[in-house]
């Protein structure tokens, strides 16, 4: 694709200009756009896979590329004996050796650009791609060597220079090594102690990788190779030492770099192939290279293939084979690499430059477009991008150390014995020189560990931060405190939490979907109480993933700061409507827990509640939409007059017990269906928020407190409605016929919709009669000692019928507790019900 | 040592290790010298200080482990029988076997077994299930003591209520298998014998 657009724009500077202004620069290529690629891939490389796969790999580079290189040129030559390459094409055994050792190499970039998009799994595209990375060194020296012996004079070569030849090899290789893993050493030395400078960390990691393949080159050694190793060797002790923050700068950096980088190269290549100046078209030649190239890599890569399968664990098949020899593309480098040729010296190099030019596109348009639907068609085992799960890093560990065992008693001295070997020197020696100390003491099962429960977590955000109730519990209350006003910490906040213990006990919390109902009620009560702003956090949190947490967020927000007002106003009535909101809120977040789709559930209900309270007006919910929009914004005051209004009207509904039956009678049902769901969420945070949100509230928001006084002990008094949402969100139909009722709205179905909502909510119920009675004695007592309370009561689920209506009578809130737990061991709830009901919908 | 070995070693004894394990003949040999050179006491069977002695097994962190999986329940002492049979768990499966996996006893190196092999590793007390502490057991000993207890705890925690399907708050072998169904077992717990 990048390539055609290269043609296309090529085309249009040709026409624009008739001369070619742009084109790859072999210096431009080599020292910009080639490092970012090779550092990218080298920093991410895969270690383990790689090194696993290491004979493979060295086996394919070297043997593989130098077969292809001697092979492609000595059959070029006798073809060009044979005159099938045309008289014009001058060149002598020389000239073709060198053409041959350059284009035989495979690509890194065109290799990373495909198979990256194949997924083919990891062995096969590690094998390919280290080929391409590593036979580098073997394309530099074959081209270097050949370029001097072109210089020379073949007539001149004696046979010492083959021996330098090869010494040289060594040299350029190994060396190339070598700098790359000084590098790497200085590197992991340096990030040791860039603590308090986290801003350079990346820029050391850029700057290093990148000096280590400049010096490479500088010497005339493998600069890839360097640069390879470099980021193999650094990665490990990098991504330990530098901040999360480093990580993901070098990360996304590097892969954007590198993105555009090969862009970049895809493009000036396309942009080159219509540049007529330097075509020199040979049929010929062309063919036969063509020809030649395919075949010989699919000679090499079998025989090879053969010769290795008689030492590899898991051997190659025939259809690994396929791929890997249809996967042998040309590049960039190929083509930067026949643009350096003198002209003066290899009389043939427009032949090759165009020659180059058509291979490179061959192998990559067509074979790299193909690929795809081949390995479809061979059906090539894909590679899942999976993240291991914990118990796989355990177990993994443990067959690795099995092995080591095994191959110890067996006397071999295997490839697990040598690993292991490396392990100890790098326990001992390197991660004591290169890793801070804290990092240091960790063990890589731990981090580990903590990457899976951080992913977690996430994960669990983003399907809606309401879930995590059972986190909150690992949140000291205090810490949510205090980190409750200031929301723009809160990241920060989780993210340290998230490392540590917090999240996993959330992570463990919500994984057993089989735990006890008692349990999960208390947890739900605990974190009602304890976790408040463990919610806002992850609330915000999750706003940069999910809209949704976002407006659930506000709503908390603007639901404690209501609830706090009230409890200025009038603390004993306020505590206890918070309480009790809370204990609803509770409730329904353990509703959904016993269902069992907690998450979805949720967040379903949530959006249901939206849609359906948003066009109902009700009363609960227009209050609090009102208040959070002026929560959020500065325009408290403009927004005042809504805000009141709506409040008066909710108040009357929800409560209703004495305020104006008017507004109340329609809202009224509405309220009771998508109250709930909202005073679930809501009610866990206002204990927290408490004395913080108070100040904030704006002065509107009291005068519509007045009004929503009355309003607040309606939406205390009225249990039923609570009851109800915990119901309806349970039963997401059962919330929305609630919806449709308000509007034809009448006591008598007000009341059947409770009771019908009671039988069929028995869990609800349940949760109800609790909820009163703690909130009552919560009232008397302190918030904290809610928790305690809750727990308690929980397991002893009173009749849930009466809960509803019982928490409807007491709405009035003089006896609260008393009349609520006789409510609770008597179960007449029906009649409550309909008392409280009657004077609402009046 | 290795003359002597082979010598010792008789043609019958080699045919049934041969069906029995997998292990072509110069495999047997190769690893009856290793036997052989390993048995200190020369009694044609092998003691946990046998293994012991041998150096790299002391620094592995699973060493002890893996040592009484070579040996028979209540016994101390193995013989190159059983010792062959162990090694032959983590023989790799060639092509040819998966075909013919039908066969009626199951190979010892089939990935079951090989999976059998690292659970019984985990499972001290032979019942069948991985609990809490002996999975606390070996995280300790694979990490060292850099990690605290309450860690380790919860990684262990984390670990089981992953595996744990019937929620019995320990790993069953089922479970064990379960999770660890997508992972290339075959390949993983394989050693290259030479041949």
């Amino acid at each position: 694709m990048l390539i055609l657009l290269g043609l296309v724009l090529g085309g249009i500077v040709l026409i624009a200009n008739k001369k070619q202004l742009y084109q790859l620069e072999p210096a431009l290529f080599f020292l910009f756009l080639l490092p970012t690629i090779v550092g990218d891939a080298g920093y991410f490389m895969p270690a383990r896979l790689f090194f696993d796969n290491l004979g493979a790999i060295l086996t394919y580079a070297v043997v593989g590329t130098l077969w292809n290189a001697f092979c492609t040129g000595f059959s070029l030559y006798t073809a060009k004996v044979l005159n099938v390459i045309d008289e014009k094409v001058q060149a002598d055994l020389m000239d073709f050796l060198l053409f041959g050792a350059l284009i035989s190499a495979v690509d890194p970039v065109a290799v990373l650009a495909v198979f990256e998009e194949v997924h083919v799994n990891d062995t096969l595209f590690i094998i390919v791609f280290g080929e391409s990375l590593v036979n580098d060194a073997v394309t530099v020296v074959l081209y270097k060597v050949y370029i001097s012996f072109v210089e020379v004079g073949p007539a001149n070569v004696q046979t010492a220079d083959y021996f330098k030849g090869v010494a040289s090899f060594l040299i350029v290789s190994i060396g190339g090594t070598l700098v790359g893993l000084v590098f790497a050493v200085i590197l992991g030395f340096i990030t040791r102690f860039t603590k308090k400078v986290r801003i350079i960390e990346p820029l050391f990691v850029f700057l290093l990788v990148y000096l280590a393949y400049l010096t490479a080159e500088l010497f005339s050694l493998s600069s890839i190779l360097s640069m390879t190793f470099c980021g193999i060797g650094a990665n490990k002790y990098v991504e330990a030492n530098i901040s999360q923050k480093s990580r993901t700068t070098v990360k996304y950096t590097m892969k954007t770099l590198a993105s555009i980088a090969e862009t970049i190269i895809f493009i000036f290549l396309g942009i080159s192939a219509v540049d007529k100046s330097k075509w020199a078209w040979d049929t010929g030649l062309v063919s036969c290279t063509l020809v030649f190239i395919l075949v010989f890599r699919a000679i090499g890569v079998i025989g090879q293939t053969w010769v290795l399968n008689r030492f590899r664990l898991v051997p190659l098949d025939k259809i690994d084979q396929v791929v890997m020899s249809y996967g042998g593309l040309r590049g960039a480098v190929a083509f930067a690499l026949v643009v350096l040729l003198d002209g003066e010296q290899v009389k043939a190099k427009d032949y090759f430059v165009a020659t180059t030019i058509v291979v490179v596109f061959f192998t990559v348009m067509f074979q790299g477009l193909t690929i795809k639907p081949l390995v479809n068609w061979l059906k090539v085992p894909r590679s899942t991008s999976r993240k291991p799960t914990i118990n796989e890093e355990i177990h993994e560990r443990a067959f690795d150390h099995i092995l080591t065992a095994v191959e110890d008693i067996a006397g071999l001295q295997g490839y697990h014995h040598w690993r292991d070997k490396w392990e100890q020197f790098d326990k001992n020696y390197l991660s004591k020189l290169l890793l801070r100390k804290s990092v240091y003491r960790k063990s890589e099962l731990w981090e580990a560990y903590q990457k899976i429960n951080i992913r977690d977590a996430i994960s669990v955000i983003d399907q809606g931060g309401n879930v995590l109730t059972s986190a909150r519990l690992s949140l000291p209350s205090m810490a949510s405190r205090a980190s409750f006003p200031e929301f723009t910490n809160v990241t920060n906040y989780l993210r340290e939490n998230g490392s540590g213990v917090c999240l996993d006990l959330q992570v463990i919390d919500n994984v057993p979907g089989a735990k006890v109902e008692e349990d999960t009620e208390t947890h739900h009560f605990l974190a009602g109480n304890l976790y408040k702003p463990r919610r806002r956090y992850q609330s915000h949190y999750s706003r940069h993933f999910m809209p949704l947490g976002e407006k659930e967020r506000q709503d908390r927000e603007v639901f404690q700061r209501n609830m706090k007002y009230r409890m200025e106003s009038s603390k004993s009535t306020r505590h206890k409507r918070h309480k009790k909101e809370r204990s609803i809120k509770k409730r329904r977040g353990s509703d959904p827990k016993d269902e069992s789709a907690e998450k979805p559930r949720r967040n379903v209900s949530w959006h249901d509640k939206e849609p359906v309270l948003v066009p109902v007006d009700s009363e609960d919910d227009k209050g609090e939409h009102s208040e959070k929009e002026d929560d959020e914004g500065i325009t408290f005051v403009a927004r005042k007059v809504e805000t009141p209004k709506p409040r008066p009207k909710s108040v009357p509904a929800a409560v209703e017990v004495s305020s104006s039956p008017l507004a109340s009678p329609p809202s009224r049902p509405p309220s009771v269906d998508t109250p709930l769901p909202w005073i679930g969420g809501v009610g866990s945070p206002p204990p927290c928020v408490s004395v913080e949100a108070t100040k904030i509230i704006p002065v509107d928001l009291q005068q519509a407190w007045n009004q929503s006084i009355s309003s607040l002990e309606s939406i205390s008094s009225p249990p039923a409605p609570p009851a109800a949402d915990t119901v309806h969100p349970r039963i997401s139909a059962l919330s929305r016929i609630g919806a449709p009722r308000p509007a034809s709205y009448t006591p008598s179905s007000s009341s059947s919709f409770f009771s019908t909502s009671n039988t069929q909510l028995v869990q609800g119920s349940f949760l109800f009669p609790e909820k009163a009675p703690k909130e009552e004695d919560e009232d008397e007592s302190s918030h904290e000692s809610q928790p305690l309370m809750s727990t308690l009561k929980p397991p002893a689920p009173p009749p849930p019928p009466k809960p509803p209506g019982a928490a409807p009578g007491q709405g009035r809130r003089k006896n609260p507790r008393v009349f609520l737990r006789s409510l609770v061991t008597a179960p007449p709830a029906d009649s409550t019900e309909p008392r409280s009901r009657g004077p609402t919908q009046l | 040592m290795g003359s002597r070995a082979s010598t010792l070693l008789r043609e019958e004894e080699i045919e049934e290790i041969k069906k029995e394990t997998g292990f072509s003949h110069s495999q047997i040999t190769r690893l009856y010298s290793r036997f052989t050179s390993l048995d200190k006491g020369e009694n044609g069977t092998l003691s946990r200080e046998d293994f012991q002695r041998i150096p790299e097994l002391a620094i592995n962190p699973l060493g002890d482990r893996i040592i009484n999986a070579f040996f028979p329940e209540g016994e101390d002492q193995v013989n190159f029988r059983g010792f062959m049979r162990t090694l032959a768990h983590f023989r790799p499966i060639e092509d040819n076997e998966k075909n013919k996996n039908a066969a009626p006893a199951e190979p010892l190196n089939s990935r079951t077994n090989k999976l059998l092999f690292a659970f019984r590793l985990y499972d001290l007390d032979r019942d069948d299930k991985i609990s809490r502490d002996e999975l606390l057991q070996v995280l300790r000993m694979m990490v060292g003591v850099n990690i605290s207890d309450e860690q380790l705890g919860s990684i262990a925690d984390r670990t089981i209520q992953e595996a744990d399907t019937n929620g019995d708050a320990a790993i069953s072998f089922n479970e064990f298998m379960k999770v660890l169904e997508k992972v290339d077992v075959e390949q993983k717990m394989s050693i290259r014998f030479l041949h």
